[in-house]
């Protein structure tokens, strides 16, 4: 798997995880979070995930933190369980270090892209990049239509465009390659209509073994395996 | 292995709608917010009607009009919002209407927190409305099993003209997993709805909906009439999951989430050569008593596993009939026990059983809240 080259794409990039609820944002953004710390890579992870009370990066600020990461969430810490928009304005600090890679690890649909507007003029210096991430088995993005939708949605109250693609279909446990590789032939099909990049195709690690001779052809982005931190081991 | 990847909480939506609910009313609350508002989004679609109510009280009364008139209804919330609903609850059972209550329960008492909980167990059912009534109450323990319960829920509702509760919790309504609609789930032959305030057309007598009974003697034949439906639930609903139940020493009985949560503690459990069974109700009322009746003789005890500080310990006690002892280990609060925690508790009660400790005498109940360290017990 291609595992020197998430450091090596841009120092200090900025990567804001949007997508539609469930499409799985966070497993992405904790899993990216830690493969770039594992690397060495000085990373921040911002939760500023205002919709969900549950499954929110925060969870794992222990671990994360423990693995060298500076993790922001809440203004009233990361272990008050409430929804409320009460983000901490420690995030700006990492957005004005531009040796620090940045993940904005963001709510659901186009309401929780809301709270970008407060980053807005800190997003502008950077070189940030929105990510869409597309998952094929929720009922609202089977197909490129219903992605679109979403994309548009989250572009027209977030100000912001869309920049690149993650793939990440899957069924939780029992992924497959079959599903990473129908996952990725959907986010194949937005990208030739958008002409947006596919930055990153994720899985579990099993379900990414052989993916390109699956495809018989080599994977556009890179690959980033899924650790599952958000799912406890009785899920 | 279905490939639709839904959140608790729009599964349930989705089941309801494809059971034929046509009328919603809610409120919303975390954790189950994103139902109302996946209604609202849905039932237009199919012709159907939502409203946010302006309270769960207005909720839970247009669900009582909706039901009167004949509609497919349900309404949802969670813990301190079913609370509220109490009223109405008593009122629709007391005019025997159908209709679907959903709890996505989250810690109490009073306002509590978000973060899931199984303390409204007594809720659900002992009542929390006022009258000799009883809820169909459900307690589904994965998304798939929740898109199943939440159909069937429709018909029994229809069927017995009663209100059928769905008891999930804040983590099976956040959650997700992979889902199926099954076209083959089982379906009643209903009653006509003869009952229904549809409008005269000046063809017939008005029909009337109310729970009010002024002349004792009919409403306690009234009352008769309910619980000949209560006992018929106790004979043909309830419905229960065993697992392991041959040649172990320890069962644990254990519903929803919680239920996951000691499947794993079994595994791990099962890898040191600790083989526990699992006594899973799904329905909480009619309680599954039949099985506690016939377990095998290798059975010596019973440990009750709840997010609650072991609301489900008087069912129990109803059903072991006083033959074993029982224990608990539990989080309350919005904590969720780990499968360490479970397995834990069993390897401490099999240790205590070597030396003739803490299970003594049966019939002996040994509460045990995590975070206190305390234990009381004895004969009770």
């Amino acid at each position: 798997m291609g595992t020197e080259s998430v450091a090596s794409t841009r120092h200090g990039a900025v990567r804001v995880v949007t997508g539609h609820y469930g499409s799985g944002k966070t497993e992405v953004s904790v899993s990216l979070a830690m493969r770039l710390a594992a690397q060495g890579v000085p990373v921040a992870l911002a939760d500023l995930d205002v919709v969900n009370p549950y499954f929110r990066s925060r969870e794992q600020a222990d671990l994360m933190t423990a693995a060298g990461i500076r993790v922001i969430s809440s203004s009233l810490g990361h272990t008050i369980t409430l929804d409320l928009p009460a983000v901490s304005p420690e995030v700006h600090i990492p957005l004005a270090d531009p040796t620090c890679d940045v993940i904005l690890d963001v709510g659901g649909n186009e309401v929780g892209v809301r709270v970008l507007a407060e980053f807005a003029a800190d997003l502008r210096r950077r070189t940030a990049e929105v990510l869409l991430v597309v998952n094929a088995y929720r009922p609202e993005t089977v197909d490129v239509a219903g992605v679109l939708h979403h994309l548009r949605a989250i572009e027209a109250t977030s100000s912001l465009t869309v920049g690149g693609l993650i793939s990440n279909t899957h069924v939780c446990r029992d992924t497959t390659v079959d599903d990473v590789v129908a996952g990725y032939r959907l986010t194949q099909a937005v990208s030739e209509q958008t002409g947006l990049p596919i930055r990153f195709v994720c899985g579990i690690p099993s379900a990414l073994d052989g993916l390109a001779d699956r495809l018989g052809a080599p994977v556009e982005g890179e690959l980033l395996p899924i650790g599952l931190y958000l799912r406890d081991a009785w899920m | 292995m279905p490939r639709t990847l839904m959140k608790g909480n729009e599964v349930i939506g989705a089941a309801a709608i494809r059971a034929g609910c046509r009328a919603f009313f809610g409120y919303p609350i975390t954790p189950q917010t994103e139902l109302p508002e996946y209604m609202a989004a849905q039932l237009p679609k199919v012709g159907g009607v939502f409203v946010q109510a302006e309270s769960e009280i207005a909720a839970i009364n247009m669900v009582y009009g909706a039901s009167g008139s004949g509609a497919r209804v349900m309404t949802s919330s969670s813990s301190p919002g079913i609370a509220l609903k109490q009223e109405g609850i008593s009122y629709i059972a007391g005019a025997e209407l159908p209709c679907v209550i959903v709890n996505v329960m989250r810690g109490g008492p009073g306002l509590g927190g978000i973060q899931p909980s199984q303390s409204d167990y007594f809720q659900a059912t002992r009542g929390g409305g006022n009258g000799d009534y009883r809820l169909l109450v459900y307690a589904p323990a994965s998304l798939q099993e929740l898109a199943d319960l939440v159909q069937i829920a429709f018909d029994k509702a229809d069927y017995y003209r009663n209100p059928v509760m769905v008891l999930a919790d804040g983590m099976l309504g956040q959650m997700m997993e992979p889902v199926e609609f099954r076209d083959d789930l089982p379906r009643m032959e209903l009653p006509a709805k003869d009952f229904a305030a549809t409008g005269t057309m000046g063809e017939r007598a008005p029909r009337v909906i109310n729970s009010l009974y002024l002349k004792p003697e009919e409403l306690e034949e009234h009352i008769h009439r309910l619980f000949a439906k209560y006992e018929a639930m106790k004979v043909n609903e309830p419905l229960v999951e065993t697992v392991g139940l041959e040649g172990a020493e320890i069962v644990v009985v254990a519903y929803g989430t919680t239920a996951r949560i000691v499947r794993s503690a079994m595994a791990t459990l099962a890898e040191e050569g600790i083989h526990i069974g699992l006594i899973r109700p799904i329905t909480l009322f009619p309680y599954p008593m039949g099985v506690f009746e016939t377990l095998p003789d290798s059975v010596r005890q019973l440990l009750v596993v709840e997010m609650s500080m072991g609301q489900m310990i008087d069912d129990v006690r109803i059903a072991n009939e006083g033959r074993l002892p029982i224990s608990f280990v539990g989080r309350t609060g919005g904590m969720v026990p780990t499968p360490a925690l479970v397995a834990e508790r069993v390897r401490e009660l099999l240790g205590a059983t070597a030396v003739g400790g803490a299970t003594e005498g049966s019939g002996a109940t040994a509460y045990q809240g995590v975070g206190t360290g305390s234990t009381t017990g004895g004969a009770r």
